[in-house]
């Protein structure tokens, strides 16, 4: 698909976005099935195998299970690898996502979040990365479609990491930042492979003359210190992300840190959000401030690792907050990052009021008006210093 | 095709300390097919026996590279692997230069018949260039001897038990051979490690033809089959001279027999040393016995009547 650029300016989908980082990493290997809402991706890259603009081996598989085995199989052999999908794909995966983790390979996954069945729902939520959040892979979030083409690129490099060796999935939004175009800064060909370079991997099954054997039995004798070594792996990680969010910003300009602060400095109350619904209570916040209240926004850009520590730093001050999740763990206390995040302020001298809010499941719309009733009863919250209500569903 | 004697001097790319059973009929095979390859060879397993008996860390029976990722997707895995030594070969990035690399697949019936089939058939129609080998033993050994669709008629198993009402397994068992001909693959045939040099030729075969081929081979389980190891070889020749097993190959759409026995042997001889069929021999039983017998016939008719034609 060609791209029209203007002044290295282009208006495109997430989708699109994605495709084109994909292009211009030039995976060896992409095994891919198709799913709502991240075909497109798979459809725009099969479009640049088609017309020779990559020189990538696009394998279109019979099921999501076996685009992931395709992909561990294709990383073990020593190639670059990447894939996408969505919801019910991801779930299909969930078996093989933890064999790539802990046979620690480098796999790039994009999974354009979407609600779980049942009932059956194309639209966005987060339930499906959620689900995968204790799979051992590493993974990025991200607002905008200039974030996902950015993470994207950064992710082969996280994931190559001598230090780290783990699959990485970036996430946005499915329909909300996969389906709307966004005029977004392109990198060139060359400085997206001058930034992901050349990737040689130090143990490979097509290494005749040094034979490997991969996927042993492991027994009690050893699982565990296989298991902890890939727990040190993934808090490593969190350096190897800001390592080359760094170098990225040094090269390009943009800054990508473990998560976004808006108006947070200051701010008395916060609400705390995953990926495109934080544009929209950055508006509430602004509209807020106008009168007074000191309102603020935090977005994880990080979720696995928990970049505990700066979470908390970042939010140790402010009298009241808000966990705003687009996914419940269905465990009646609610969502995966409220839960998270209010055990990272146990240790916080003066914790702040936390509270967990589910919204916007399946696609329901979440709007500036319900971002400004949650900052209210944060207000009252603040004021009072008492919580009436812990958790509870909004945007119904 | 190499003689016995050139074979037994190659080196074993399966050596001898592995932890599968005595009399199991998986390492000869393994040990055959793998010489028959004659040059560099990746391979995938499938979560069963082979892979449990094989490498349980920090030790591995395998002497050439070697991967498993779990039990549905042997075919999968391994179809990616020979995707990226096409892509690693293609920019000059094979490790130590460019070699021709043969790919195989090692699957049990439960990991191929059952669980495993999906990813076979998808593999299969990709055409990727590899060869499929499941080793048939006719049920889940691994887990403990449960019914999979390879189970023979009317066989006990911990999941069906020959009990006071049901005597054994109630179905005929897929005929995954014809299912993966169907593929219209250029190659797929069955075999025995009784006939070394059926099978051995076979494998060659496999090995050399572009494409993804596939074979089915028996694999006696005194586990399973409650017979004596020893006597493994014995029931596998047997399999095949009742004409349970037979011996044939479809290459390019053409099938064609590679042994009939001189004398077909009556099913009961084969089934009589085997525990798992005890009850079948029980004279109210009788019944049952003629209705497999029956079966047999008829399978070994119908293969006689497509032998040298294109099926």
């Amino acid at each position: 698909m060609a791209i029209t650029m203007t002044k290295g300016q282009a208006g495109l989908t997430g989708n699109s976005a994605i495709a084109y980082a994909m292009k211009q990493i030039n995976p060896d290997v992409c095994p891919a099935y198709p799913i709502t809402p991240s075909t497109a991706v798979i459809e725009e890259f099969a479009s640049y195998v088609a017309d020779g603009a990559v020189t990538t081996e696009l394998i279109t598989v019979e099921s999501e299970h076996s685009a992931m085995s395709a992909c561990i199989g294709a990383a073990a052999a020593g190639a670059r690898v990447m894939t996408a999908t969505s919801s019910q794909g991801l779930a299909l995966m969930w078996e093989m996502l933890y064999i790539a983790s802990g046979m620690r390979l480098p796999i790039i996954l994009t999974d354009v979040n979407r609600a779980l069945s049942a009932p059956i729902n194309i639209h966005c939520d987060h339930s499906d990365s959620m689900g995968a959040r204790d799979s051992g892979w590493i993974q990025l979030y991200s607002e905008t479609v200039q974030e996902a083409y950015d993470k994207l690129i950064q992710a082969v490099r996280i994931a190559e990491d001598e230090t780290v060796q783990l699959p990485v999935m970036v996430c946005l939004d499915g329909f909300i930042t996969s389906h709307a175009i966004e005029n977004i800064t392109l990198l060139s060909d060359e400085e997206v492979q001058g930034f992901v370079g050349e990737y040689n991997a130090k143990t490979t099954l097509l290494d005749i003359d040094h034979p490997v054997t991969m996927g042993a039995m492991s027994l009690p004798e050893n699982y565990i210190d296989f298991k902890f070594q890939q727990s040190q792996a993934m808090a490593r990680s969190k350096d190897a992300v800001l390592k080359v969010a760094g170098d990225f910003e040094k090269r390009f300009g943009r800054k990508y840190g473990l998560f976004e602060g808006y108006r947070l400095e200051d701010a008395e109350i916060a609400i705390v959000i995953l990926n495109s619904a934080a544009g929209t209570t950055k508006v509430a916040v602004d509209e807020l401030r106008k009168k007074g209240l000191k309102a603020g926004v935090l977005r994880p850009r990080l979720f696995r690792p928990f970049p505990v520590k700066e979470l908390a730093e970042a939010l140790k001050d402010k009298k009241a907050v808000a966990v705003l999740d687009r996914a419940d763990s269905m465990n009646g206390f609610g969502g995966p990052v409220f839960n998270e995040l209010r055990s990272a302020l146990y240790d916080v001298p003066k914790r702040p009021k936390v509270v967990s809010r589910i919204y916007g499941l399946g696609g329901r719309d979440y709007k500036v008006k319900d971002a400004i009733a949650v900052f209210e009863e944060l207000r009252t919250i603040a004021d009072t210093g008492m919580v009436d209500t812990l958790q509870k569903y909004i945007t119904i | 095709m190499a003689t016995l004697k050139e074979l037994s001097k190659q080196n074993e790319l399966l050596t001898g300390g592995h932890r599968l059973c005595s009399g199991c009929g998986i390492p000869p095979i393994v040990r055959l097919v793998l010489r028959a390859a004659g040059g560099p060879v990746v391979a995938t397993t499938a979560t069963g026996c082979l892979e449990v008996g094989t490498t349980i860390y920090p030790y591995t029976a395998w002497r050439i590279p070697w991967i498993h990722s779990a039990f549905e997707n042997a075919a999968a895995t391994l179809s990616r692997i020979e995707t990226a030594y096409r892509a690693l070969t293609q920019k000059g990035k094979l490790p130590g230069g460019d070699k021709d690399i043969k790919f195989i697949a090692f699957g049990g019936d439960g990991g191929t018949y059952d669980i495993g089939l999906q990813a076979l058939s998808g593999a299969l129609e990709r055409g990727h260039n590899f060869l499929y080998l499941c080793y048939d033993n006719g049920a889940y050994m691994n887990t403990g001897i449960q019914r999979s669709s390879a189970t023979p008629f009317f066989s006990n198993t911990t999941t069906s038990p020959a009990g006071e009402v049901i005597p054994g397994k109630q179905e005929w068992r897929k005929d995954l051979t014809r299912i993966v001909a169907a593929h219209n693959i250029p190659y797929a045939a069955q075999a025995s490690p009784h006939n070394w040099a059926d099978l051995s030729r076979k494998a060659e075969k496999a090995l050399r033809i572009q494409g993804p081929t596939f074979m089915n081979v028996m694999s006696p389980c005194p586990l399973g089959w409650y017979t004596k190891p020893e006597d493994s070889i014995k029931w596998a020749k047997l399999s095949v001279d009742t004409c349970y097993w037979p011996l044939y190959e479809i290459e390019d759409g053409i099938l064609k027999i590679t042994y009939k026995p001189k004398e077909k042997k009556p099913l009961e001889e084969w089934l009589k040393p085997q525990g798992r069929f005890k009850h079948l021999l029980k004279p109210e039983n009788r019944n049952l016995l003629d209705k497999f017998q029956a079966r047999v016939d008829l399978e070994w008719q119908r293969l006689l009547d497509l032998d040298g034609k294109r099926i």
